[in-house]
């Protein structure tokens, strides 16, 4: 029943080269300017009513730098899709989902702080994990490894 | 704010005799001894942890033998700040306000290889050990702490009120 609608989806919104199960997941490499339709034909056609997650990850040297991935769930059919687009290093955007998904929206926001992906059309955009001031995006790539911002000063002996 | 150890108020002056040096050690003692068996612990619980502060608070460690049985959880009301679990550094200004909020005398006990080293989160988030936010006066380490590593602990910490000078002994009393 699962591989069915996967066949469906596969032909409906994928060509060829775009779309493959890998690890028994169906995966969508789409661009971002069309990430927001074929979701939309997702939920509203195929029954992927259920919004998983969004992250991203970095591949330093590539281009396009990021890969904003997405996954759904269908209560329904029982089987999970992954979207995939990668977006520029430069001016990382991608389409929010919060018209389509409300729980998009804090998946997001820790996206934007954690890769400093800017999704368009999420209007709450503030740190949701990190805090005010925190600069620079920390799950990236280059960001280094033990760099820390303190909020409170430290103190100057440190030790009993 | 680094005065977990109040030091007596110098015994020099026209009020300086043998007799009142005498008098204030036994009374450093017996005051030592008193405070040392009632220890209030504000639990600070972020983390794991907590499930080992839960198993030796519980009947079969019993910190009620120490006098550290009953959490005050209202920072004004405890004297130890047992700092339980990883603080992250959007966590240290509260951290550091309960902190602030205590009575003197008071005293912290890092509890957990997070609270003292950070352990092995050495990455943005994590505060690298809880002294660098405030002064700590036992180290516990573990992750988590065995209880018996934790009553240890708690034993140290009262050897050392035991031996600390304590403000309200002074010559009047």
């Amino acid at each position: 029943m699962g591989a069915e609608i996967l066949d469906r989806v596969m032909t409906r919104l994928a060509k060829g080269e775009e779309a493959r199960v890998t690890h028994g997941i169906l995966v969508l490499d789409l661009a971002p300017g069309a990430v927001a339709d074929a979701v939309r034909a997702l939920r509203d056609d195929f029954g992927f009513d259920m919004f998983l997650d969004v992250t991203a990850v970095d591949w330093p040297g590539r281009d396009p730098r990021f890969d904003v991935v997405w996954h759904f769930y269908s209560t329904k059919h029982k089987v999970r899709v992954r979207v995939k687009a990668g977006v520029p290093g430069a001016d990382p955007a991608a389409p929010s989902l919060t018209a389509l998904y409300g729980s998009a929206a804090f998946m997001e926001r820790e996206c934007h702080d954690m890769y400093g992906i800017r999704f368009e059309g999420n209007a709450d955009l503030r740190p949701i994990l990190l805090y005010e001031g925190f600069v620079g995006h920390p799950l990236r790539k280059d960001y280094p490894k033990r760099k820390e911002q303190p909020l409170v000063p430290y103190r100057e002996e440190a030790g009993p | 704010m680094n005065g977990r150890v109040i030091p007596i108020e110098p015994a020099g002056g026209p009020g300086k005799s043998a007799a009142f040096e005498y008098l204030t050690t036994r009374k450093d003692e017996l005051i030592g001894w008193a405070r040392k068996f009632s220890i209030f612990p504000y639990p600070f619980v972020t983390a794991c942890c907590a499930m080992e502060f839960m198993a030796v608070s519980s009947t079969p460690y019993d910190t009620d033998r120490f006098g550290a049985a009953l959490p005050r959880f209202s920072p004004r009301q405890a004297d130890l700040l047992m700092v339980v679990g990883t603080v992250t550094h959007k966590q240290a200004p509260i951290l550091l306000k309960v902190y602030e909020q205590m009575c003197e005398p008071k005293w912290v006990m890092a509890f957990g290889v997070c609270a003292t080293s950070g352990g092995f989160y050495q990455n943005y988030a994590a505060v690298p050990g809880i002294d660098r936010i405030v002064p700590v006066d036992v180290y516990i380490p573990g992750c988590p702490p065995r209880p018996e590593t934790v009553i240890d602990g708690i034993m140290q910490l009262q050897d050392k009120i035991a031996r600390s000078q304590h403000l309200i002994v002074n010559d009047r009393f």
